[in-house]
């Protein structure tokens, strides 16, 4: 069954490939109209995921969905909303999943600070290990001399033998 | 020990992690309309452009809108199970013609069966963007208030159909409220 919808999904995307490419064309056409329009068109939809394509942006994604919303947006914009509105009027219908900037709730405090907790974590490892070897080494009983004589005598016989 | 232990434990956590990874769907993105009054809009019918419909015509109903399009594959898989519901006659299913050309969708409509009571025709897609619409198939549940109580998306199952959508309409057709411990155990099965 989910092979199945898989499968469908795959197909729908070619068919929303091909159907997207005439839209491209389209979209060239009113760049020309309002370059200023567009500027904040882009602006915002850069912001916004794709549904349907969802590691892109409504702004680099041509599935069909993302034309839509592109035009969309335009149109909001050109009716004088601001972006805020539009990026909010995206998020009560997608949910914060839209946006590619996740919003800053306690849902979301794991995502935010979570790469940072975790090397936090890892210095804090780093470090601890470090003093507890640098601790072994301090801590190891002081040479005799007689331990000094016998590497002396070991390294003068390594000399020696090299030597030969 | 702890120096096997330690990996040991962490490869678990991430397998863990992983594992339940596995079995999410990216795709299922949770509507933010749930429990929210369903958009209004105005669209002429498929069928006869010349009548209109709009939500607020079936408050006090209890009804499903069902976003279909003949360009829609996974479309077919659910479509003889809304046939068979709308046989049944149980329930009040409504068509969205989501973003088709009026031709295939009557024509597809005449090979796999009419479930709807009639179909709305959004060409451009506008009211489907309104209604967080982003894969077709998609079914919405709407109550005798105007208020989406729930969201299928993809294509509906038997199991979907009758451990979700059937117990759920009838729980809302007895004006059940969300807090009822029965509403609560449906809405459990469908999530």
């Amino acid at each position: 069954m989910r092979v199945n919808y898989l499968l469908g999904s795959a197909a729908l995307c070619a068919v929303l490939v091909l159907v997207a490419l005439p839209g491209f064309a389209k979209e060239a056409a009113s760049l020309a109209t309002d370059p200023v329009l567009e500027k904040r068109v882009d602006a915002v939809a850069s912001e916004l995921r794709c549904l349907v394509c969802q590691n892109q942006t409504i702004a680099d994604s041509h599935a069909e969905l993302a034309i839509d919303l592109k035009n969309q947006v335009r149109d909001m914009l050109g009716s004088g909303k601001s972006n805020e509105e539009v990026v909010n009027y995206m998020v009560e219908r997608y949910g914060d999943f839209v946006r590619y900037k996740p919003p800053m709730k306690p849902t979301t405090y794991f995502l935010w600070f979570g790469p940072a907790l975790l090397i936090l974590i890892g210095l804090s490892v780093l470090f601890i290990t470090l003093r507890k070897r640098r601790q072994r080494v301090l801590d190891a009983a002081p040479l005799t001399v007689e331990d000094t004589k016998k590497i002396d005598a070991l390294l003068h016989a390594g000399k020696q033998e090299a030597k030969s | 020990m702890m120096r096997f232990l330690v990996p040991l434990i962490l490869f678990g956590v991430l397998g863990g992690f992983l594992y339940v990874g596995l079995h999410l769907n990216p795709r299922e993105v949770p509507s933010p309309f749930i429990n929210k009054p369903a958009p209004d809009f105005k669209l002429s019918q498929l069928q006869d452009f010349q009548a209109t419909f709009s939500p607020k015509e079936n408050l006090g109903k209890v009804w499903m809108l069902n976003v279909w399009a003949s360009w829609c594959v996974a479309c077919r898989q659910e479509h003889p199970l809304l046939v068979q519901m709308s046989k049944r006659g149980d329930l009040a299913i409504y068509g969205l013609n989501y973003k088709d050309k009026p031709d295939d969708a009557k024509q597809w409509l005449a090979q796999f069966g009419n479930p709807y009571l009639f179909s709305l025709a959004d060409f451009d897609g506008r009211v489907g963007i309104d209604y967080g619409v982003y894969g077709v198939p998609e079914t919405f549940v709407i109550d005798k208030q105007g208020v989406i109580r729930h969201k299928v998306i993809g294509p509906v199952t038997p199991t979907i159909l009758s451990e979700c959508l059937t117990p759920l309409t009838q729980l809302l057709g007895k004006d059940e409220s969300v807090e009822a411990p029965e509403m609560k155990k449906v809405m459990k099965k469908c999530a």
